[in-house]
């Protein structure tokens, strides 16, 4: 019974460290996919989209339909940094494209 | 634990405040729109930065940065490689519409010797017409289908339509109406914005890094950087549109490109020509 | 249909210098289409300059030449108003001829 429980502990543990230890599942793959998807919406808006965003959603998308969850989701995630990015790249060259202009 | 948290609170509160202070720095930047003294700063620029090149000859884009490189493009233009473009842009020119009518109908002068005077601002419309947008206008307007702006034959008719205006000095105006001066505006910020992953602006490459290399390529001056469009590039094996340049800047910056004739690309092209105006139209050029 | 040969020749003294532009789509085989077939080989392989009956350039290409090939190279022996023969065979065995006058 304590054995038990301590290896679930353990499991719980282990999802929370969030190191790769755990295989992705296919759960995980679809909501880094939505978030990503989401932050590239916004950045879409913003008329700002880099094209290194798309091919990531686009390897996520492709290691999913092979079953490979675990490259799915670490492209998912990477394609959420690379929108957020380009989303913060906007907001901030708002003000900051004065810095270079000819004056 | 606790006093982690403390110091990261208070990092994030002191490049808040940073952020704030930077900002209103930034907003207490002057205002108004001024075109014209714009173009003389921009002029400045460069004339400055490149004593011994005569203002008229930065329309020639790295040739005028680079002389080996000028050599050689002295002697392509006396067979220049853009020929059967110009000659298909002459016939596609003249063709009637199915309607009997053609571009001539269109455009005032017959379209001869008028593209120095794109883009302007449309003052009924409220909106920037540049030279393609006014082509697939008038093939609209006579029932025929839109050319992509990205093709073939939409270079092949500016070519010829730049080519009868060779010599001229680039010539736009920016009326005296708020919507102009704005679309101006949107058109000198898009220039100066960094954007795709890269992180470059137009000004990266063409006003700081001018006459210098990226990759194997000389960049050319912002300044008459539309005077030459469109362009034979050596690397595209031929003839290319303004629409189909910009596209290309954006995706080399790991940008996704906008719509061609997008208000951005639009407005920049409005931005760079009245920054040069007076240079004259060499179009259309041939480039590596 | 219009010449694809475009030749320039002007002499002076004894040389002649020659430029011509030919229209050819010089495809080497080695490039992709956009749906990913390879476009077939389509190429000048023989390029001759006659004078008076007789080769005074010879070009044997293949497909490292470019799109739109441009040739200058000038000789001795030909005088203003000479007639020089330019012709072109292609891989597929297409051929184009012209004669231009020496100026």
């Amino acid at each position: 019974m304590s054995t038990i429980r301590n290896m679930a502990l353990a499991a719980v543990l282990l999802v929370l460290g969030g190191g790769p230890a755990l295989a992705a599942s296919e759960a995980d793959y679809k909501a880094a996919l939505a978030a990503a998807e989401s932050a590239e919406k916004d950045a879409a808006t913003l008329r700002n989209r880099w094209t290194t965003t798309e091919s990531a959603l686009a390897a996520a998308k492709k290691a999913a339909a092979t079953g490979d969850f675990e490259a799915a989701t670490a492209s998912a995630k990477q394609a959420e940094a690379l929108a957020k990015a380009s989303i913060f790249q906007a907001s901030s060259e708002k003000e900051r494209w004065k810095d270079m202009e000819i004056r | 634990m606790r006093a982690r948290t403390i110091i990261l609170t208070a990092a994030a509160a002191l490049s808040t405040a940073a952020l704030a202070c930077f900002a209103a720095s930034a907003i207490a930047a002057p205002d108004t729109i001024d075109p014209v003294a714009d173009a003389k700063a921009f002029r400045k620029y460069f004339t400055d930065k490149f004593p011994k090149v005569k203002l008229n000859d930065f329309v020639n884009g790295p040739y005028s940065m680079n002389a080996d490189m000028r050599k050689q493009w002295e002697d392509m233009e006396q067979f220049p490689p853009y020929e059967f473009a110009l000659e298909a842009g002459k016939e596609m020119f003249s063709k009637p519409f199915k309607n009997g009518k053609t571009y001539a109908d269109c455009f005032s002068n017959g379209g001869i010797g008028i593209r120095q005077n794109y883009p302007y601002f449309d003052e009924k419309e409220g909106n920037v017409i540049t030279l393609e947008l006014a082509i697939n206008r008038c093939r609209e307007v006579n029932g025929e289908a839109p050319l992509s702006y990205m093709k073939d034959e939409m270079a092949s008719l500016t070519a010829y339509m730049a080519y009868t205006s060779r010599g001229k000095p680039m010539d736009i105006k920016i009326p005296n109406d708020p919507r102009a001066l704005a679309a101006y505006e949107d058109g000198k910020r898009y220039f100066y914005t960094r954007r795709g992953q890269l992180n470059f602006s137009c000004a990266s490459c063409h006003v700081q890094s001018a006459g210098e290399h990226i990759r194997a390529e000389t960049l050319a001056p912002a300044l008459g950087i539309m005077n030459a469009l469109p362009i034979y590039r050596s690397e595209w094996g031929g003839m290319g549109t303004t629409s189909r340049r910009l596209v290309s800047c954006n995706s080399q910056t790991r940008a996704v490109p906008l719509e061609p004739q997008s208000d951005e690309y639009r407005d920049v092209e409005y931005f760079l020509s009245y920054v040069a105006n007076g240079l004259p139209i060499s179009g259309p050029g041939s480039r590596p | 249909m219009a010449s694809t040969i475009r030749v320039r020749a002007t002499n002076s003294g004894d040389t002649t210098v020659v430029q011509a532009l030919i229209q050819h789509p010089m495809d080497s085989g080695f490039v992709k289409d956009a749906h990913g077939q390879i476009i077939p080989p389509h190429f000048i392989q023989q390029l001759t300059f006659e004078h008076n009956g007789k080769t005074v350039f010879l070009a044997n290409w293949g497909p490292a030449v470019s799109k739109d090939p441009y040739v200058k190279f000038s000789f001795n022996g030909a005088g203003k108003g000479d007639d020089l023969k330019i012709s072109w065979v292609d891989n597929k065995g297409a051929t184009d001829t012209t004669t231009a006058k020496i100026q």
